[in-house]
């Protein structure tokens, strides 16, 4: 029997252990496990109370990212931790780690960084597999045509014992993208106007697939930047089927096949795709031709506009509210607002691609004396190759701070905050309340918009400025 | 496995992770002490005392361990946290039409009863705080003053492990033999 079937189903049941049925979930089998600091001790805790070893340390990478500070070691060594317990957090994950045998990239190492920016730069992410982490952006994963997943930490210890988990079949929904990105627009404009369509729970209960002529014209960092944020609208993955842009994006990575090894993982790759005349629960269609530069002007992803389009009337108390709380006004665009920080980095946008983007508009200019801009590359390897480029001199020239990689003000663990009533806009995926900081104005958007933000003072279009800058949508050779 | 209270509302919709639990007391290594951080910079004023307009902190809703919530509750990221500071908090049942995947699924397994009811019941919960319900789980029922029987949903496996104090970590051990199987058979076709 020839059954058509989605590129979700196609995964699902490559890595059905024991089949759902009605009075239990499926035994689901997980390909790689990643771990951080801050979603793993209680679980290493549980293994070790009952003298349980982690059963696959080969399927196992762990980093440090989140109580990470981002300012150097001083000269005698010591990392300025924000506090005693985030200092214990990180030493606690080293101390398991060599413990259980998993291997950490830590701080001696040369490819520590945030979770979700190591795991595809290493090769460790390749299609087809189940990836899991104890973190909601493991969705950013999905890009490579992996099934991959945000879990709680009761999760992380049934991994680590088991390599599995017990998980009902989620519903799909397919988003079928036409047409092109504007110049001045990217993947985190594409992904914020997604979700300000189908809103902050649009996509509870289900799989998103984005696929269509758009999709396939993406980058590898575009179509991370997009599955990463399909949790904000609920969703606990993304999928991308995987194709000729992602098998040379993957190709000699550390991790990646070699050799035959990897004629033979491309063929077997190749086939998945959703067949035609499969079956999603739900399909949407999007033209983006006419999406404009996004930003958030509310207290959810899904409060995403155009930045010149004005921010609509709130229909009750709770939407009055986020308006008071981030001062926007409704009628206004949120284009013209004053903007103290502006924040560059998170496993949304802190790819090399991100930076160049950002480099470009910032190249020969000086960001307002009122602003104050963070630039937390992603990764070591994304700092290197950034350095290399010289686009830290040109985040340094025009009065930014270039620091070393981590989550940083993404979730602000680490002490990178803003200050209350302070606005940031942020190349992050969450714009809650205080998210970066008690009674902090967060908006969202991308890294365009961030760096032409930064210079004007204000939230600023970032058309304007990006005059004479190249096409940079081309796929990076070195990550 | 019963639970019975009085209810205490919070009516706002998204309620996030970030609000349940702020991102700064993550930095834990153990599961406990996070209830004195639950809703905080909701709950407490910039001087560390209550705030007066946080739902939870009045006299009527004291001790009410059953909380309606606005739609999608829970929303955001996957910390474990959240259900382990409602809980320390005293908070046994969250009620409401939608509820965040994650966020639900984390709280089931801690035993915090996160359970979707139908709309047009959430809407009457929430405009009518302070009634007193019991909610049995085995019979998937939730009990209104006038006695009038409700009835929700809750996955079955979520449910028996409730009831019966199931490990799930226990369950999935007795598949090992499946597993090795599994490993044996796919680890080999792709060498």
């Amino acid at each position: 029997m020839n059954q058509a079937r989605t590129l979700f189903e196609k995964l699902w049941n490559a890595h059905v252990v024991t089949p759902e049925s009605a009075d239990r979930p499926a035994i689901l089998y997980i390909d790689l496990h990643l771990l951080h600091e801050v979603t793993s001790p209680q679980a290493f805790a549980r293994l070790r109370a009952n003298g349980i070893p982690l059963r696959r340390t080969d399927r196992t990478v762990a980093t440090l990212d989140h109580s990470t500070p981002t300012l150097p070691a001083t000269a005698d060594g010591k990392r300025p931790y924000i506090n005693e317990a985030a200092k214990a957090q990180v030493a606690q994950l080293e101390l398991n780690c060599r413990e259980f045998g998993v291997c950490l990239h830590g701080w001696d190492s040369t490819e520590r960084g945030i979770v979700h920016v190591i795991g595809p730069e290493l090769g460790l992410t390749q299609p087809g597999m189940t990836v899991v982490c104890g973190d909601s952006h493991t969705s950013t994963h999905g890009a490579f045509g992996a099934l991959a997943f945000g879990i709680g930490t009761t999760e992380v210890g049934h991994v680590m014992a088991t390599q599995c988990l017990l998980q009902r079949k989620p519903k799909t929904l397919a988003i079928h993208l036409d047409g092109t990105l504007a110049p001045g627009v990217g993947a985190k404009d594409l992904i914020l106007h997604i979700i300000g369509q189908i809103g902050v729970n649009g996509g509870n209960g289900h799989v998103i697939e984005y696929c269509g002529p758009l999709i396939k014209a993406l980058s590898m960092e575009q179509r991370m930047t997009v599955c990463n944020m399909s949790i904000e609208a609920g969703a606990r993955a993304g999928l991308i089927a995987p194709d000729d842009t992602t098998f040379r994006w993957l190709k000699n990575r550390p991790h990646a096949p070699q050799g035959a090894a990897w004629k033979k993982a491309v063929e077997s790759w190749r086939k998945l795709k959703t067949d035609t005349g499969a079956h999603h629960d739900r399909t949407l269609y999007i033209n983006a031709n006419q999406i404009k530069p996004t930003v958030t002007y509310g207290t959810h992803p899904g409060t995403a506009i155009a930045l010149d389009a004005p921010v609509p009337a709130p229909t009750n108390v709770m939407e009055q509210r986020a308006l008071d709380y981030m001062q926007s006004c409704a009628g206004k665009p949120m284009q013209g607002t004053k903007v103290d920080m502006v924040f560059l980095g998170s496993c949304t946008n802190a790819r090399l691609t991100d930076l160049r983007e950002a480099a470009a508009i910032l190249r020969g200019q000086r960001i307002a004396d009122s602003v104050h801009m963070l630039v937390v590359p992603g990764s070591e390897a994304v700092r290197r190759a950034a350095e290399a480029e010289g686009l830290h001199q040109i985040f340094r020239a025009s009065g930014a701070t270039w620091r070393v990689p981590g989550c940083s003000m993404c979730i602000g663990m680490n002490g990178d905050l803003a200050a209350c009533g302070q606005l940031v806009v942020s190349t992050s995926n969450r714009n809650f309340e205080g998210r970066q900081g008690k009674g902090v104005r967060t908006v969202l958007a991308s890294p365009m918009t961030a760096a032409a933000s930064a210079i004007a003072g204000t939230i600023a279009d970032p058309r304007p400025y990006m005059e004479g800058v190249a096409n940079l949508n081309t796929p990076a050779e070195n990550f | 496995m019963h639970i019975q209270s009085r209810t205490a509302v919070l009516a706002d919709e998204n309620i996030d992770t970030d609000r349940i639990i702020p991102a700064r007391f993550l930095t834990t290594t153990t599961r406990k002490g996070l209830g004195k951080h639950c809703f905080n910079d909701w709950r407490y004023l910039a001087d560390g005392s209550d705030n007066p307009c946080f739902p939870l902190n009045q006299v009527e809703a004291r001790n009410c361990t059953i909380v309606v919530t606005g739609g999608n509750f829970g929303c955001g990221s996957s910390r474990e946290h959240a259900p382990w500071a409602l809980l320390d908090y005293g908070i046994k049942a969250i009620l409401c039409s939608e509820i965040a995947d994650i966020f639900r699924n984390n709280a089931l397994k801690n035993g915090l009863l996160a359970i979707v009811i139908d709309e047009r019941t959430h809407r009457y919960l929430l405009n009518t705080p302070g009634i007193s319900l019991s909610i049995d789980v085995r019979e998937q029922v939730i009990e209104l003053p006038n006695s009038k029987h409700i009835r929700f949903e809750l996955e079955p496996f979520a449910r028996h492990c409730l009831l019966e104090g199931v490990d799930q970590l226990g369950f999935l051990t007795q598949h090992i033999a499946s597993i090795e199987a599994f490993e044996a058979y796919h680890e080999a076709e792709a060498c």
